[in-house]
């Protein structure tokens, strides 16, 4: 791509100094008030507040299936870029704009929506629930309405990657004597998996924050579908503004680990792209 | 005081001070002349009712004042506007559905003066409402107490009294009727209070949630929720699909209302604050509320409108539950009897 020597817009100072304050104002500022508000709990105060055992519920639901909906939809997000991509069918340019619409509605409608199907007496939801699959008011009901807001993030990421592989070079594998799923972990995956893990990466920390969708279908049952959203906001409905920033302090530094962690296995599987290019 | 001086004014100018504040003070406030506008910050539910209180009152008061008059609203769930008065939002009155929202105006910044509850009659709550049940037509189940919903299959459908007035008064309605069955033994109210809950498949929002949980989605035995809504579903929603049961006491909640004294003191809005409330206790206002479904307080209003709303024994939180500073400790707190139990499901 660009070189590190050239760079085609001068003033790196303003440049930087522009970053910064953008960054500072829109990001850095808002987030410093978060960790401010907090700071008004005493150690022992903001521990309570985060430990209590009704809270470190909401985590593992809020984070455990915020991880699975990426995960599937890294898979399922791949399959269809993959066939936007690859293969050419009547309606293709309405199923691409399709795949952005989770982007523009509006949480609350796809939460409303989304309930409306899966509930007992909704479209399927009627066809479910006799065979013993709950999904409206059930933690299953937050990952469908999870994997729904997530999904255009994984499609939006890997499709540009997908549509600049050479085809040749599938060709020549083959030629070679690769089976297909050699040359799908051997070729296509190493040069797919930064996109397909800034997709990942999107789609989950989309899933972490996400509200309103959820809250519609969750039920929001203590200790088993409530959110650390929702804690978020009971606390703040109990005009606890400290006990809520508490909360989302919590949140912010559990979101930016797991980030830093996806950024280091991107970095990793980088180096391999290149090495893929080359061979 | 600003008002009354607009009000004077057509009678002869005389030259003095205040009437060159008043010129300065229109100037500041714009293009709008003589114009005065009040803000009603409001809970959820109450939307319909002041969309017609508030033309009535317009009326009213534009036949004696010269000046026009525009009542602006904002609805959301309760303690959520109370949250956006204390951050700022300059509302002249608020009108709330239970009285801790507007103690924590008092708390938070003095916005309201501590006595408010004396400034209008009847603890300035104009109108109540009692918790009461919704349930499927033909009552399946035979709902017919609140000791019917602890039994086990039985599904209730209940708005979070963490987030929502609605649940946190039907959380208090089977804690009261607890108390007097087990003649004030706290032990065994928690317990009944604990298998009532027990019941909850959903705990939505707020109340404006639980009935669509409970109407549209089909979940739940029984719903329960303000008289006023719940007249509101029978008649407009359900067609035939519910009926109403009035258990054998429950808790009445009171709608409070007050001045935001330190906005409508700025904004010079006062007078008109004060008059707009005080038309909602008299019988014009009354009479719009009762059409609303909620119980009014005048007695002739009582009177005309007494086949709406069935005689029940009620308790108040004031009366029977020791006052809401205490309920909200013991009962909302974090770590009160709400956690206890929801720690125990």
């Amino acid at each position: 791509m660009g070189t590190r020597q050239f760079n085609v817009l001068p003033g790196f100072n303003l440049a930087l100094g522009y970053t910064l304050a953008y960054l500072s104002l829109v990001v850095l500022i808002p987030l410093g008030a978060v960790f401010l508000k907090s700071a008004t709990l005493s150690l022992e105060e903001f521990w309570a507040v985060v430990s209590a055992p009704r809270v470190v519920a909401t985590y593992k639901i809020s984070f455990g299936l915020s991880l699975l909906a990426a995960t599937i939809n890294a898979c399922f997000g791949l399959l269809l870029a993959w066939a936007l991509v690859r293969y050419s069918f009547p309606g293709k340019k309405i199923v691409d704009a399709l795949v952005d619409l989770p982007f523009a509605l509006p949480t609350a409608v796809a939460g409303i929506a989304l309930t409306a199907l899966y509930a007992g007496n909704g479209w399927l939801g009627q066809y479910l629930e006799p065979l013993g699959i709950k999904v409206a008011f059930s933690p299953l009901g937050i990952l469908v309405a999870l994997i729904f807001i997530g999904l255009p993030f994984v499609v939006r990421t890997v499709q540009p990657i997908l549509e600049d592989l050479e085809v040749e070079l599938e060709e020549a594998a083959a030629s070679l004597g690769a089976h297909r799923w050699q040359i799908f972990r051997l070729v296509i995956l190493p040069v797919l998996l930064p996109a397909l893990l800034t997709g990942f990466a999107l789609a989950f920390a989309r899933a972490v924050g996400e509200y309103g969708s959820v809250i519609f279908i969750a039920g929001n049952l203590p200790f088993v579908s409530e959110i650390t959203p929702l804690m978020i906001i009971t606390k703040l409905e109990q005009y606890d503004y400290a006990g809520a920033t508490a909360i989302a302090v919590v949140m912010l530094v559990l979101s930016f680990i797991l980030l830093l962690v996806i950024n280091l296995l991107q970095a990793w599987a980088t180096p391999l792209q290149q090495n893929g290019r080359k061979s | 005081m600003f008002l009354h001086h607009l009000s004077q004014k057509g009678k002869g100018p005389r030259g003095n001070l205040l009437k060159g504040l008043l010129v300065l003070g229109l100037l500041a406030s714009g293009a709008a002349r003589a114009d005065v506008t009040l803000l009603n910050v409001s809970y959820d539910v109450s939307r319909e009712l002041y969309k017609e209180i508030n033309p009535a009152f317009v009326a009213h008061w534009e036949k004696r004042y010269p000046e026009k008059l525009t009542i602006n609203q904002s609805h959301g769930g309760s303690s959520k506007q109370a949250g956006a008065v204390i951050g700022g939002l300059e509302a002249d009155v608020i009108t709330m559905n239970q009285a801790p929202d507007i103690d924590i105006l008092v708390e938070r910044g003095g916005l309201v003066a501590a006595d408010w509850r004396q400034k209008f009659p009847h603890d300035a709550a104009p109108y109540t409402t009692v918790s009461i049940f919704l349930v499927r037509k033909g009552n399946p189940k035979g709902i017919k107490d609140w000791s019917d919903l602890a039994k086990p299959g039985v599904s209730v459908i209940v708005p979070n009294p963490k987030t929502s007035g609605n649940g946190r008064y039907t959380w208090l309605g089977a804690w009261g009727y607890a108390l007097q069955q087990y003649k004030g033994d706290e032990a065994k109210a928690k317990e009944f209070v604990g298998k009532l809950f027990a019941n909850v498949p959903v705990l939505d929002g707020g109340g404006r949630g639980a009935t669509t949980t409970f109407t549209q989605r089909g979940v739940g035995d029984v719903l329960v929720t303000f008289e006023n809504e719940a007249v509101l579903i029978d008649k407009e929603v359900g067609g035939d699909q519910f009926d109403v049961v009035y258990p054998s006491s429950t808790i009445e909640a009171a709608a409070p209302v007050a001045v935001v004294d330190a906005v409508a003191d700025k904004r010079g809005t006062k007078d008109a604050a004060r008059a707009y409330l005080n038309f909602l206790f008299s019988p014009e206002g009354q009479e719009i509320i009762a059409r609303h479904n909620f119980r009014p307080r005048d007695p002739a209003v009582q009177k005309k409108y007494e086949a709406r709303f069935p005689l029940i024994r009620t308790f108040t939180v004031e009366g029977a539950l020791g006052g809401w500073a205490k309920v909200q400790k013991a009962h909302f707190a974090d770590g009160g009897l709400y956690d206890q139990i929801a720690a125990k499901r």
